[in-house]
């Protein structure tokens, strides 16, 4: 591959926001012609690096080569005029207008001054039937499936600038036949010798598109490989952050296997939108992982329980008494508690103060006129602050002023001031201090042995192995496996959300 | 001392107070003392400072219930409709044309009005809080019905009663102060009570300040909402009444008629943010006697009282720049840029 | 592959804004045929003719408003708007002024304040309907600065306009009628053959997109205000030929009318569906009903009610399309 083959280049990205470092020295390049795949868990650094491509984001170091030379998108109008266009994953389109007008708005062919509508038809007819689309060109997107309406998009940006292709997770909402659809089309333009970067969480699909595979980890670059030379296991291991091979050496000793205590909760085929036909039980006193990749059903499953997603069919059963989770109330007062992944939009209430935030729960749980008084808030508040180390000047400081890793703590102290039975904690130290996130994990396995039923959900491999005694893997909306005691390993971890025993076999052989 | 003050800032009613004291202290220099001038006259207190309590206390009702209303991020614009519809019923049923049978009863008549308040709220908060449409667009409906309605209760006329019962509401006096001032402390105590010593107003900030994340603590968001559109057509009916009782008539033309703006400019004035959150009812008590003052201003400088309109197109402007993050990031923008060129030439 | 060529829901479903105009129109033929049934003098040209002439300028009002709401934007200063470009240009014209100077004056004044109340809602984020109150209050006030009382007009231009009109046969079509029916013509090009036009419905659709494709977002945003206020100062001018009066309290609660015409017409109040033709079928049909009103010797105020009615009728009808909307993207 010569240089001379390569369309884009960067080279030594970086990019800080306030309190992360979002890429460290990245880098990563695309030829004509090739289908590269970008991976990466959450906040690996994937979609920064994609901003910072289509110029959402300004880098603060680093160079960007198109073609051999400098660029500097500062929005991405100007990525789009160097040949760089995007298709996120929400279909950024507008539902009101017609499929036509969504591929010419903003470059209308005009004819006496005045835009040129049988022109614009017409154009767009013929630009879809090479994407082997026939559908009515004049009527409004928001008529067509979202499948359609990732095409449209996918070839406003084609005719826009037809150097570079980004797709943004494009897959995720679509069926089995539409993404074959979606593939056959990639590879079309890959054999125009258009370049696609291919952002997605589908290993399957990975491979079965992709020519490359580039591997960004906690904002630093792991490496690029061609991903025929790339065995899946070893491919789930760089993104989660260990070799292959140190695997089986790595052991089990951190983690106590001790007896499950007595059933508290079962579920049995728990179907919603997110995942399906989900067989769950959970004991006293264990800590539960829910192991997969993003959007296999594990934070699904846990929203599922709290009664904020609505169970289309299964039955939950909760201390041998049957319960319909009908809304997060009920979740609460069945004793259930749960801190969501997004703490920022689900967690914090930012204008309210550290005690306020602290005494929610535990105030909905007693119900409206049951109202807690001052002094006994101050007291839970200055419990909870010294019990979970939380540094903050005073309870009455807003909880949006506090660093990430305390206000994840002000969170947990809501959820424990409620008493549970069962905790939930969806990616509870992401985006957390390392300090922090050991005592967190600390926290977990202390309030398992005093006998709660913890439920835990984290893309960190490391972090469940040290916490979980019994492990839930969860694999396209569906229970992959399940692993207790000895089991729970890495490499067993890292076989089932890679996708099944073919592979683990594979991954075998290899070793 | 100096602590204390700054504490004294910390309060929501603090800078709301301030601005009522200044448009106060203008008032007296103006009128050269007169402004602070009370009369006992049969034992009832008479003056400008009293005018404005008086004068004031619709808008202060009405500032109660559209607080909670902001402060969840939502609006009310039926409030002056349902405030026609309340007088509507209240004097037809003195009057007679409506249930005869009720005999002209006061205490009917009022019970009523207020029942068809709080159901004009239920219906806003069913719009609102079950169906989910926009705020505004919900309660545009019954803004545009509500006058409709009180006009078909009167048959189109404006009812004048006679009824000493029903003036008592507006103008009556007790140990010296009016009658309105009461029904304000009333409906302020009880409505604090409920807030402070209940959940509820725990309940309605976090709304305000973060609806997803409310929902995930367990809050019935869409009953809480449901509720405080409730509460504020009941305050709207209410409302209605001392007017209705202060024209000794029922007008459905022109009752109310654009208090809805006043009443939304009273909350603002009082710092609750109108995008939603934190909110204080003391404080939009005193953002309504400020825009009840700037009114009394107006009147006192001997200008045209509508121009009070052009002041008050000025506070919202003013308002609303103070918080808008933009607007700040612009003036920090232009202060550090000035500093930063200091420190360069220094 | 069959699955994206064939898309079969699509056949049932009728667009949003092809339901309500559809059932405007029909509701407007079925009231006028019921009206000329019951009443002797009803079905005939001149009835349809005297709606046009009451309600001409709340049709170009309504057509300026229609562009904010396009954008998902509201405009409550619509009303005071009138009530100033009224007031205003009577104020003038008894000064002496020339009545194209006055108009033209006017007509800059209240753009300008568009522009204001543009900048407040794009520059500061400030919500739509609050920079709007204060535009409403603000105009309110200075009708009042210039006079509390109703000042007529005697210009012999205004006189001319507010007199001439069309006669065929007994119905008469007064000239400023053509004016607001050139109105919708320029808005309805505007807004269906220029790049403008199509913007705003894209910043309507989907504010975020209409960014990502480079769209102008932020001058088409306060220039959609500009349009808002000119229309509405021009349907002052309007309503100034209709009374041949300025009075500064004229048409309080206005606005409403305007934005239930357009709701009414099939106008999304969330933005990005409605057109002008609807907007003007929304003031169609409004006035046709205050007729049917009048001929029926009823309390005016049953307008009022039914419009409220048929605006519930329409905007749970808009919720449930949307709900479905949503239902159909999840699946």
């Amino acid at each position: 591959m010569s240089k001379e083959n390569a369309l884009v280049q960067m080279s030594h990205i970086s990019k800080r926001f306030p309190a992360v470092i979002a890429l460290n020295d990245v880098q990563f390049e695309l030829k004509r012609g090739e289908i590269h795949a970008l991976l990466g868990e959450n906040g690996a650094g994937k979609s920064t690096l994609i901003k910072v491509l289509t110029g959402v984001e300004i880098r603060d170091e680093g160079t960007v080569l198109m073609e051999g030379k400098e660029i500097f998108p500062h929005s991405p109008l100007e990525a789009q005029e160097v040949g760089i266009s995007t298709v996120y994953q929400e279909v950024n389109l507008c539902p009101n207008l017609s499929v036509a007008e969504n591929i010419y708005i903003g470059r209308e062919p005009r004819k006496a001054g005045h835009i040129d509508w049988k022109t614009i038809n017409k154009n767009a007819a013929e630009l879809l039937a090479r994407f082997d689309m026939n559908i009515d060109v004049t009527k409004t997107l928001d008529s067509y499936s979202v499948a359609v309406q990732q095409m449209v998009a996918i070839a406003r940006a084609v005719d826009i600038s037809a150097k570079v292709l980004i797709l943004d997770e494009p897959t995720s909402s679509l069926t089995a036949i539409e993404v074959q659809k979606l593939f056959d089309i990639m590879r079309r333009l890959r054999g125009e010798g258009m370049g696609i970067i291919f952002v997605t969480h589908f290993l399957d699909q990975v491979y079965e598109v992709s020519d490359t595979i580039t591997v960004l980890r906690n904002g630093e670059y792991v490496g690029t490989y061609a991903a025929a030379d790339l065995p899946r296991v070893e491919l789930v291991g760089k993104m989660i952050g260990k070799d292959y091979a140190e695997l089986d050496k790595s052991a089990k000793e951190n983690r106590a296997s001790k007896e499950a205590g007595e059933l508290w909760m079962s579920v049995r085929g728990a179907s919603t939108t997110g995942i399906a036909d989900v067989d769950l039980d959970i004991h006293k006193g264990e800590v539960l992982g829910f192991s997969g990749l993003l959007g296999s059903g594990r934070s699904e499953t846990a929203r599922l329980l709290f009664g904020i997603d609505h169970m289309e069919k299964g039955d939950v059963t909760i201390a041998g008494k049957k319960v319909e989770l009908k809304g997060t109330l009920t979740a609460i007062r069945s004793g259930i508690a749960f801190c969501p992944e997004n703490r920022k939009t689900e967690g914090i209430i930012g204008d309210l103060s550290i005690r306020e935030n602290i005494m929610l729960a535990l105030q909905t749980k007693r119900g409206l006129f049951r109202k807690l008084s001052r002094s006994e808030a101050e007291k839970l508040a200055d419990e909870y602050i010294k019990k979970l180390e939380i540094k903050t000047p005073s309870q009455d400081q807003l909880i949006k002023n506090l660093s990430g890793g305390n206000q994840q703590k002000v969170i947990l102290a809501r959820w424990l001031a409620t008493n549970p039975d069962l905790l939930m904690l969806d990616e509870p130290t992401r985006g957390i201090d390392i300090g922090t996130k050991a005592e967190i994990q600390k926290i977990v396995v202390q309030l398992a042995d005093e006998g709660m039923a913890v439920v835990f959900i984290s893309s960190e491999i490391d972090e469940m192995l040290r916490c979980c005694g019994r492990m839930v893997v969860l694999r396209d909306k569906k229970r992959a496996a399940e692993l207790t005691g000895n089991e729970i390993s890495e490499a067993t971890i890292m076989q089932y959300i890679a996708g099944g025993v073919e592979n683990a076999k594979q991954a075998e052989e290899v070793n | 001392m100096q602590s204390k003050l700054k504490k004294l800032t910390k309060y929501q009613f603090f800078w709301p107070l301030m601005v009522l004291l200044l448009i106060i202290l203008i008032n007296g220099i103006i009128s050269g003392g007169s402004f602070f001038q009370i009369n006992i006259v049969d034992g009832h207190l008479y003056g400008r400072l009293i005018d404005i309590l008086r004068n004031g206390s619709k808008l202060m009702i009405l500032a109660t219930g559209m607080t909670m209303v902001l402060a969840t991020g939502g609006t009310d614009i039926s409030v002056g409709s349902v405030m026609a519809i309340s007088g509507a019923i209240a004097c037809c049923i003195i009057d007679g044309r409506l249930l005869p049978s009720a005999g002209g009863s006061v205490a009917v008549a009022v019970t009523l009005a207020l029942l068809a308040g709080l159901a004009c709220g239920i219906w806003n908060g069913f719009l609102v809080a079950k169906v989910k449409i926009q705020p505004i667009v919900a309660t545009m409906i019954l803004m545009v019905a509500g006058r409709g309605i009180a006009q078909l209760v009167t048959q189109g006329k404006i009812v004048t009663i006679n009824s000493a019962g029903y003036y008592y509401i507006n103008g009556g006096y007790i140990l010296g102060l009016p009658f309105p001032l009461y029904i304000v402390a009333f409906v302020v105590l009880i409505t604090l009570l409920f807030v402070k010593k209940s959940a509820f107003g725990l309940f309605v900030e976090s709304i305000g300040c973060n609806s997803t994340a409310s929902k995930f603590t367990g809050i019935k968001v869409d009953n809480i909402k449901w509720a405080i559109y409730a509460f504020c057509g009941l305050m709207a009916a209410l409302a209605g009444l001392i007017e209705s009782a202060g024209i000794k008539a029922a007008d459905c033309n022109n009752c109310g008629l654009m208090i809805e703006l006043d009443g939304i400019l009273a909350v603002a004035i009082g710092g609750t943010s109108l995008a939603g959150g934190r909110f204080s009812i003391p404080a939009s008590l005193i953002g309504a006697l400020v825009v009840q003052s700037i009114t009394t201003t107006v009147l006192a400088l001997g200008i045209a009282p509508e121009i009070t309109s052009v002041f008050k197109a000025i506070v919202v402007v003013i308002i609303c720049l103070i918080q808008s993050k933009e607007f700040k990031e612009m003036l920090t923008k232009r202060f550090a840029g000035k500093k930063g060129k200091a420190v360069a030439q220094a | 592959m069959s699955t994206l060529s064939v898309e079969k829901k699509n056949n049932k479903k009728l667009s949003i804004t092809n339901i309500s105009l559809l059932i405007t129109i029909a509701l407007l033929v079925l009231t006028f045929v019921v009206g000329s049934l019951r009443y002797d003098k009803f079905g005939s040209l001149s009835t349809i003719f005297n709606v046009f002439n009451d309600n001409a300028y709340l049709m170009v009002v309504a057509v300026g408003v229609n562009f904010v709401l396009l954008t998902g934007g509201i405009d409550i200063s619509v009303a005071s708007t009138v009530a100033f470009t009224s007031v205003l240009t009577a104020f003038l014209l008894r000064a002496g002024w020339n009545p194209v100077l006055a108009i033209a004056l006017v007509l800059i004044i209240s753009m300008a304040v568009g522009a204001g109340m543009g900048v407040l809602i794009q520059c500061f984020k400030v919500q739509p309907f609050i920079a709007t109150l204060a535009g409403q209050f603000l105009l309110r006030g200075m009708c009042t600065v210039i006079t509390i009382d109703s000042i007529p007009i005697t210009d012999d231009f205004f006189m001319f306009m507010a007199l001439k009109k069309l006669t065929i046969g007994k119905a008469k079509l007064y000239y400023y009628v053509l004016v607001a029916l050139a109105i919708i013509a320029i808005a309805y090009y505007v807004l269906k053959f220029t790049k403008f036009g199509r913007n705003v419905y894209a910043i309507g659709g989907n504010e975020q997109s209409a960014l990502l494709m480079g769209l102008p977002v932020a001058r088409t945003k306060i220039l959609v205000y500009v349009i808002s206020s000119f229309c509405a100062s021009l349907g002052g001018l309007l309503f100034s030929f209709y009374t041949l009066a300025g009075y500064p309290l004229q048409n309080m609660g206005m606005e409403m009318d305007a934005i239930s015409s357009c709701v009414i017409g099939g106008t999304l109040l969330t933005g990005g569906v409605g057109n002008v033709i609807g907007s003007a079928f929304g003031v169609l049909i409004q006035g046709l009903i205050q007729t049917i009103v009048t001929y029926e010797n009823l309390n005016t105020w049953w307008t009022k009610v039914t419009i409220a009615a048929l605006l519930c009728i329409f905007i749970v009808i808009q919720r449930l399309l949307a709900i479905r909307a949503e239902k159909m993207k999840a699946k």
